[in-house]
C-alpha cells in the first residue's frame, strides 16, 4: 500500500474529529504570516514602501534641509517625525487599497468567504502586515536619525512615536480598505493616490503651507497623526519653524486620537458593509 | 422517513435585478454521492452553489448545510470548494497556499499529503503566479481537498486540464466518493458527468427540469441519431416527416428523430452515395440539449 492510498481523504471516516481550541488562532497566525510573506515578495509594494521613506529622509530630511537650516537643532526632530508619519501612510493605504481591490475582483475574497476562514482573519492579517511593515520602516528611520542626524530624541520618545505611528497607520488601512472595497483593481492605485497625495501634502509634512491653505490641513488624518508625534518629540511643526515662532502649539492629543479613531471606524465600517454585500 | 442529506435547497428563489436566477428550486445532496449539475449558461447552477455556500442569500426558501445555516462556520468546516474563477495569492508558493487553507480546518492534511493526492508534489516550491492554467487548477483542487471535507463543491474543475491531468483528477474524485465524501460538480463536459456522476440534475431558467441517474436521464428521451456522409441539403431533409433536427458538421450529416427506420429508407433512396451510416441512441449530451431546449420552448 502506498502512502497515498493509506491517506484518508475524507473526514467521513473519522467522524469524531473535534475542533481544536486553537483552531481560530492557528488560522489568524497563518493568514498573517503569509500576508507578510506575500507583501515582501511583491516588489511593487515592498521596495517603494520599505526603502523610499528612509532614502528620502536621509537625502532631504537630513542632508538637504540640514544644510538649508544651517544645522538648526529644532529642525532635526521635526524632520524625523514628519518622515515617520509619511513612512507609515503608504503601506496602510496601498497595502489595503490595491490588494483588496485585486483580490475582490479576482474572486479570492469570495473563495475565502466560502471556506471556513474566521471572519476577521482576512482584515486582521492585512492589518498585521501593515503594522509590521510600518514598524520596519520606523526602525530604518530611527537608525538614520540616531547615526546620521544625531537627533536629540530619547529612546522612550522613539518607542512612543513608533507605537503611535504603527497604531495610527490603522486609519490609513481603513481608508485603503474603503477604496479597495469599491474600486476596481485597475483604478484602485489611482484612487489611493488621489487620497494619499493631498492628505500627505495637506498634513504639512514637507514644506510650510501657505496661509490660505492652512485651514485645509485639518481635513487630513495624517495631520493629526503628525501632531501627536510632534507632541511626543516636543518638536515644532514645519509651519512654526518657517515662521520662526518656536515650538508650535500642537493640536490637543485627545482631539488627534479622537479624529484618528473616528476616521478608522467610519471607513472601516463602510468598507466592511460593502465587502459583506459583495464578497 | 426523510432521507438524510448533507446540503439542501428547499423552494429557493433568487433574483438579481430583472433576472430570476433560481426559481423555486429544491435540491439535495446525499451522503456518498457525486451529483452533477448540468445546464446551459445562466441556468442557475452557479447561483445554486453560491446559495449552498452562503455566498448568496435566498429571497425565499431555505438553504441548509449539514443541518446548519451555510453562514455558520461550523457547517463550512465540512466542505471543500473549487471555484471556476478564483485567483489565489499570486506571490505564494504552492505548499504555502495549501498550508494557509489547511489552517482553516480542524483536521487537515499536511501539505505534502494533499500534493501527493493531487499529483502536485513537483509544484510545491513553485510560485503560484508562474504556473500554467492547468497547474493552477490542480493546485486549486489540492486546496479543495486539504481539509478532508465531507462535501466538495467543484465548479468546472477540469477546465484547462490536459487529458492526463483530467483522468488523474477523475480518479481522485472517484476515490473521494468511495471513501464516503459527497461531491457537487458543475461541468460543461457532458462526458465528465457521464463518467463520474451517480445522479444528474438538469437546470434551466433556475428550475430543475429533470433529475436521476445518467441512464435514467437517457431513458427520458428516446430519440436516436443518424450520422452519415451525404450530399443532400439540410433544407431538403427538414421537410421530411418525423425529423426533429438536422445539422451538418465536419464529421458529416446528423439527423435526430424518434423513429429512424423510415428515415433511413428514404435517405438511402434519395442519395445512393450515402456513406459512413451510423445509428445510435442519444448520449447524455443530446439528452441534455434536448431537455433544456424543450424547457426553454
Amino acid at each position: 500500500m502506498t502512502a497515498a492510498s493509506a491517506t484518508t481523504l475524507s473526514s467521513e471516516l473519522n467522524p469524531q474529529v473535534q475542533v481544536p481550541s486553537d483552531l481560530p488562532w492557528r488560522a489568524y497566525w497563518t493568514e498573517a504570516k503569509y500576508e507578510v510573506i506575500r507583501a515582501c515578495r511583491a516588489p511593487a509594494f515592498a521596495i517603494p514602501f520599505f526603502s523610499l521613506p528612509v532614502v528620502f529622509y536621509v537625502l532631504v530630511g537630513i542632508f538637504l534641509v540640514g544644510s538649508m537650516s544651517h544645522g538648526d537643532p529644532r529642525v532635526i526632530p521635526t524632520m524625523f517625525v514628519n518622515w515617520a508619519t509619511f513612512g507609515v501612510m503608504g503601506p496602510g493605504m496601498f497595502g489595503f487599497g490595491m490588494f483588496v481591490a485585486t483580490e475582490r475582483e479576482q474572486g479570492l475574497l469570495r473563495l475565502k468567504r466560502a471556506l471556513p476562514m474566521p471572519t476577521a482573519s482576512y482584515v486582521l492579517a492585512k492589518m498585521a502586515m501593515t503594522m509590521i511593515f510600518g514598524a520596519a520602516v520606523m526602525a530604518t528611520l530611527i537608525l538614520a536619525a540616531v547615526f546620521l542626524a544625531h537627533a536629540r530624541i530619547t529612546l522612550m520618545q522613539y518607542l512612543l512615536i513608533t507605537v503611535i505611528d504603527v497604531v495610527g497607520s490603522l486609519s490609513f488601512c481603513a481608508i485603503g480598505l474603503f477604496i479597495g472595497s469599491r474600486a476596481s483593481a485597475k483604478s484602485a492605485p489611482a484612487f489611493v493616490n488621489l487620497a494619499y497625495l493631498p492628505m500627505m501634502h495637506l498634513a504639512g509634512l514637507f514644506y510650510p503651507l501657505p496661509k490660505s491653505i492652512q485651514p485645509l490641513e485639518f481635513i487630513s488624518p495624517a495631520f493629526y497623526l503628525n501632531q501627536l508625534n510632534l507632541h511626543v518629540a516636543r518638536a515644532a511643526s514645519i509651519d512654526a519653524l518657517a515662521l520662526a515662532s518656536g515650538p508650535s502649539s500642537h493640536a490637543r492629543p485627545l482631539l488627534c486620537i479622537a479624529v484618528l479613531t473616528i476616521v478608522t471606524l467610519c471607513f472601516g465600517i463602510l468598507a466592511a458593509r460593502r465587502l459583506k454585500r459583495l464578497g | 422517513m426523510k432521507r438524510e442529506c448533507l446540503a439542501e435547497l428547499s423552494g429557493v428563489s433568487k433574483r438579481f435585478g430583472k433576472v430570476q436566477a433560481v426559481d423555486g428550486l429544491d435540491l439535495e445532496v446525499r451522503p456518498g454521492e457525486l451529483l452533477a449539475l448540468l445546464g446551459q449558461n445562466g441556468a442557475g447552477k452557479s447561483t445554486a452553489i453560491a446559495l449552498l455556500l452562503g455566498l448568496e442569500r435566498p429571497d425565499s426558501g431555505s438553504a441548509v448545510l449539514f443541518g446548519l445555516s451555510p453562514l455558520d462556520i461550523e457547517a463550512r468546516r465540512g466542505i471543500g470548494v473549487m471555484m471556476q474563477e478564483a485567483a489565489l495569492v499570486p506571490e505564494l508558493r504552492v505548499r504555502e497556499q495549501i498550508e494557509l487553507v489547511a489552517s482553516y480546518y480542524p483536521d487537515p492534511m499536511a501539505p505534502g499529503e494533499a500534493m501527493q493526492l493531487t499529483h502536485t508534489e513537483s509544484l510545491a516550491e513553485r510560485i503560484y503566479a508562474k504556473l500554467s492554467p492547468g497547474q493552477k487548477r490542480q493546485v486549486q483542487f489540492a486546496l479543495a481537498i486539504c481539509g478532508r471535507p465531507k462535501l466538495l463543491f467543484l465548479d468546472e474543475p477540469t477546465v484547462g486540464l490536459d487529458i492526463q491531468s483530467r483522468e488523474l483528477m477523475w480518479s481522485s474524485l472517484r476515490r473521494l466518493v468511495s471513501e464516503g465524501a459527497s461531491i457537487v460538480l458543475t461541468t460543461h463536459y457532458i462526458e465528465e458527468a457521464e463518467a463520474l456522476a451517480d445522479r444528474v440534475v438538469v437546470l434551466a431558467k433556475g428550475r430543475e427540469i429533470a433529475s436521476g441517474t445518467v441512464s435514467e436521464m437517457r431513458a427520458l428521451v428516446v430519440r436516436k441519431q443518424i450520422s452519415c456522409s451525404s450530399t443532400l441539403s439540410l433544407d431538403q431533409i427538414r421537410t421530411w416527416p418525423d425529423v426533429d433536427s438536422v445539422r451538418r458538421d465536419h464529421k458529416g450529416l446528423h439527423i435526430t428523430a424518434a423513429k429512424v427506420e423510415d428515415l433511413v429508407r428514404r435517405l438511402l433512396a434519395e442519395d445512393e452515395d450515402v456513406e459512413d451510416l451510423e445509428i445510435h441512441r442519444a448520449g447524455l449530451a443530446e439528452t441534455f440539449t434536448e431537455l433544456t431546449q424543450e424547457s426553454v420552448q
